[in-house]
């Protein structure tokens, strides 16, 4: 990362945030930033990286405002704009820019590329990619998502102590969103680096929400076996035969440390829970130590909360392993009517993987190529070819 | 709607990969998107080509009609097949050319339709 993107992570956010509070005009504000930004490219490299990076930005970005304000005869925060000393410190206002971006108002599949793309400065072209949407898609629902922030008159603000709960959880969802389905367990997403960012910008704006510390946590557990994913020459390996030294260990004890916060705020939920089937995980591979019944009291909990097709797959198979592979495969067989799985990748080879154990190999073989077909990931697709392959002999 | 994905191959690395363990890799991974493709509902049709190097182009300018040997464009990558899908809407098309095991290989362009 060059120090402009570095100082564009950090500094965006709150810039966009300070000069679109008063406005709502999230559009103008980042036009007017990138504008400061170009800038910064041009003059930096020849005159030096400024003592102040934000300060710099901001003048530039706020005379842009004045600008195009006075332009369009509008005057909606034009005193203030001027009013504003150069010098003047720019309050951290991300986290209410946050919520502004995962509004309820805000249609849920929006809310995370928004949040990308205003709080952190990424560019749509990329954001798409990420999200597997064609750019122009994704610049027309960027655009239509902060035309309704401004015209909708939804406020810049953290929410109230009753409503904050609720609130926070879509903000946490749209962030879990950005870091990809980490359920698969697959190799490196995109976007996990900036949701871990997002994740602890929270945790940072608001320390004592105990699922805000699970989500990161989370993340990090997830993020942490990353190396071990991948073998030396690239093949993909399941979490019962990875080598627990790849781990990255200072993530798992900083997952551990917030989980054990977490548990001492006295509300459990989603995120927590989540957190706690990871570090489930790292224990018994680190220790050989059997504890799915463990894990299947946790996923039951997580059932009982969401009743989401998703949990039941990762609770059938953690009775398989607990109980053997014909409890689990009934399970998944109660679920096949859902048309929300028909293309969800990981109940394919979820069931694939039971059948096979089960010895019901003619319809493992058909579950087998579908997981196949349906995966991106072409070390996954070799993995999974590999296991129905040794089925066959 | 339907869409149909453009398969282009890098038409070297294909050609290196014949008859090799790669391109029975190849050919099991197509078959799996295939199946997966009907699982879902989302197939209508497909069609695999011949090598480029089978391609002959015809053009009739002024009435006098021109044929060469060779594919029409003259690029790294190459149409080698097409499926026709009916999907909900273009994203639900795109995560499944992302699949194809063709993305990884070259390119998977994605196009809508046309007249329905």
């Amino acid at each position: 990362m060059t120090e402009i993107d570095a100082i564009a992570r950090r500094s965006y956010g709150k810039l966009v945030a300070f000069l679109a509070a008063r406005t709502r005009d999230v559009a103008e504000a980042e036009d007017a930033l990138s504008e400061a930004f170009a800038k910064a490219l041009e003059v930096w490299p020849r005159d030096g990286v400024p003592r102040n990076p934000e300060a710099w930005l901001l003048t530039v970005a706020r005379r842009r405002v004045i600008d195009m304000q006075r332009r369009q005869r509008r005057a909606e925060s034009l005193e203030w704009l001027e009013s504003v000393a150069d010098d003047h410190d720019i309050p951290d206002q991300r986290l209410a820019l946050m919520f502004t971006c995962a509004h309820p108002a805000i249609e849920a599949p929006i809310r995370a590329p928004l949040m990308l793309q205003v709080v952190l400065g990424l560019d749509a072209t990329m954001i798409a990619s990420a999200f597997l949407m064609a750019p122009a898609t994704m610049g027309q629902r960027l655009v239509r998502a902060k035309t309704k922030i401004r015209q909708a008159g939804i406020p810049f603000r953290i929410p109230d102590r009753e409503e904050l709960p609720d609130r926070l959880d879509t903000v946490l969802d749209a962030i879990y969103a950005a870091f990809g389905e980490s359920w698969t367990d697959g190799g490196r997403r995109d976007l996990s680096e900036e949701a871990v960012f997002l994740g602890r910008l929270v945790v940072e704006l608001l320390p004592d929400q105990p699922e805000a510390l699970g989500l990161l946590a989370l993340m990090l557990h997830v993020d942490a076996r990353r190396a071990a994913r991948r073998s030396s020459t690239g093949e993909y390996v399941p979490l019962a035969e990875q080598d627990v030294t790849l781990w990255n260990a200072r993530e798992i004890d900083e997952a551990e440390a917030l989980l054990e916060r977490a548990s001492t705020l006295g509300a459990i939920g989603r995120y927590q829970l989540e957190g706690a089937v990871q570090s489930a995980h790292v224990h018994r591979c680190r220790t050989n130590e059997d504890n799915w019944a463990d894990v299947v009291e946790l996923y039951d909990a997580l059932y009982a909360m969401s009743e989401s097709p998703v949990v039941a797959i990762n609770r059938a198979l953690a009775i398989a392993a607990q109980r053997g592979a014909p409890s689990g495969l009934d399970i998944l067989r109660a679920l096949a009517g859902d048309r929300r799985l028909a293309e969800y990748q990981p109940y394919w080879a979820a069931l694939a993987e039971l059948l096979a154990q089960t010895g019901v190999h003619h319809e493992a073989r058909r579950a087998y190529d579908i997981a196949i077909g349906l995966e991106r990931d072409p070390a996954v697709r070799d993995f999974l070819r590999q296991r129905q392959e040794r089925m066959a002999r | 709607m339907q869409c149909a994905l453009l398969i282009y191959n890098n038409e070297s690395t294909w050609k290196a990969s014949w008859d090799s363990e790669a391109m029975q890799k190849t050919a099991a991974a197509y078959k799996a998107f295939t199946e997966a493709l009907k699982a879902s509902g989302a197939y209508l049709s497909s069609q695999g080509l011949g090598a480029p190097d089978t391609a002959t182009t015809v053009r009739v300018r002024q009435g006098k009609p021109q044929v060469l040997n060779g594919p029409y464009a003259d690029a790294k990558e190459q149409l080698g097949g097409i499926y026709i899908l009916e999907v909900p809407d273009l994203d639900a098309a795109l995560a499944w050319a992302a699949r194809c095991p063709s993305a990884e290989l070259g390119v998977v362009e994605v196009r809508p339709v046309w007249g329905q």
